[in-house]
């Protein structure tokens, strides 16, 4: 039997021992993001080491970099929670300088981008600099303990909004870095997930070869703060895609005209106009994607909190343009 | 057998680490955090069974660590120094070529 070549680059920049919990779906989405990197750089120009990489604090910053070990196999700077895409910056335009070819990586948790490195996000983006900014996204500060942040979905439990007599738990719906991102009309948006991690290397490596910058957001677990089974991180991911909750679409140049939306999977039956999606009939309910996660338990006791998760998810589609049935679980 | 590729960098960093401060805090040696052996904070052990295997190449693309690495004939071989025992490889192998089994020490 022949061999199949492996699908991605078997060089690492990720290196073990890093202090991630077991299970963390942030540390596979980096693992894969800096393989995707090196693969793109080496097809652009020849060198697969031609990138460096600036973080904000979150935590994927502090498991990788214990003092005096480092996890990155790679040139790494570590700056504060709001200027990972400061950083970047800076870089870039010191590479630039010295004539350097290459292309920089800012990573940022949801809270070191949705919330406090939004306006060097938004600065970066709009000076055009040469950098792929990449945003795992838990949804919530997972490393100060389980925080709510402003990319935490509807509904969700975080120690800052607990469930209970008078709260449903967060109660405000997700924020959308991606769009945001998009209104920049920079070259290249996109969402992925680990739970598709072919679509995530494609959007990595896309990401890193266009000329300027590039926002991705990536869709991953944490076992930790979602109060979820270890083994089903990646699972979880997937039925995020298959029910509807996480979006993958493409924007580029900010055209909200022309979003690339990739088909969900999970039996979900896509309708298309002109190359265009248009329609998306889902077949799993969000139920199980919830049912899966502790963070949601209390949900299962209050219907009508799932009924409004539902209509904001139909409200996030609407953004993209397309029209989204989603079914209630069979009684 | 096939190696880590992380032989050459515990090798490094076994040789070269001191407790030294360096100036700026700067990490020098990269790939340092291969001395810390994780796999002690396992509770289930994936077990392989080769003839299963097709090769879809799953258990190492979504292992955090990375603890999965390939021989030349592009088998996965597992580095228990490192394998966190999560069991995501076990949940998503297409063809349950990985058990977890309750270590015993």
């Amino acid at each position: 039997m022949a061999v199949r070549k492996s699908p991605i680059t078997t060089r690492e920049y990720w290196a073990p021992g890093h202090a991630a919990c077991a299970g963390c779906g942030c540390a596979t989405a980096l693992k894969l993001a800096t393989k995707a990197f090196s693969e793109a750089m080496e097809e652009k120009y020849g060198d697969p080491n031609a990138f460096a990489i600036a973080q904000a604090t979150g935590c994927m910053e502090v498991v990788s970099a214990v003092f005096p070990y480092t996890a990155w196999k790679a040139p790494w700077v570590h700056v504060a929670f709001e200027n990972a895409a400061a950083a970047a910056s800076g870089v870039e335009a010191a590479w630039k300088k010295l004539g350097r070819k290459g292309k920089i990586l800012a990573i940022g948790g949801d809270g070191g981008t949705a919330d406090i490195g939004m306006q060097a996000l938004s600065g970066m983006l709009e000076r055009r600099h040469n950098v792929v900014y990449l945003m795992y996204d838990n949804e919530a500060y997972m490393n100060t303990g389980i925080q709510r942040s402003s990319s935490t979905p509807y509904g969700a439990w975080t120690t800052t909004s607990p469930p209970g007599k008078y709260s449903i738990g967060e109660d405000k719906p997700k924020k959308w870095v991606a769009l945001i991102a998009a209104a920049h009309q920079v070259p290249y948006v996109a969402t992925a997930s680990i739970g598709n991690p072919f679509d995530f290397v494609k959007k990595m490596k896309k990401a890193a070869k266009v000329d300027g910058p590039a926002f991705v957001q990536v869709h991953c677990t944490c076992p930790t703060g979602w109060k979820s089974p270890l083994e089903k991180g990646v699972e979880i991911a997937r039925l995020a895609i298959e029910t509807g909750v996480w979006p993958l679409f493409e924007i580029e140049n900010g055209d909200f005209f022309n979003i690339k939306i990739q088909a969900p999977g999970g039996g979900a039956k896509v309708k298309r106009e002109g190359g265009r999606v248009v329609a998306i009939e889902f077949k799993k309910p969000i139920e199980e994607y919830l049912k899966l996660q502790g963070r949601f338990k209390h949900l299962f006791k209050q219907p009508e909190a799932i009924d409004e998760m539902r209509e904001q998810i139909k409200a996030m589609w609407k953004v993209l343009g397309v029209d989204v049935t989603l079914p209630k679980p069979e009684e | 057998m096939a190696e880590s590729p992380f032989k050459a960098d515990i090798e490094r960093v076994q040789k070269e680490y001191s407790e030294k401060m360096t100036p700026g805090a700067i990490a020098r040696i990269p790939g340092s955090s291969v001395i810390n052996k994780t796999g002690s904070w396992r509770v289930f052990m994936p077990e392989f069974n080769r003839d299963k295997c097709v090769r879809c190449y799953l258990c190492y693309i979504y292992c955090p660590e990375p603890a999965i690495y390939l021989d030349e004939e592009n088998y996965p071989v597992f580095d228990y120094d490192y394998c966190k025992g999560c069991g995501i490889c076990a949940n998503e192998c297409p063809v349950d070529a990985i058990v977890m089994v309750r270590e015993t020490k």
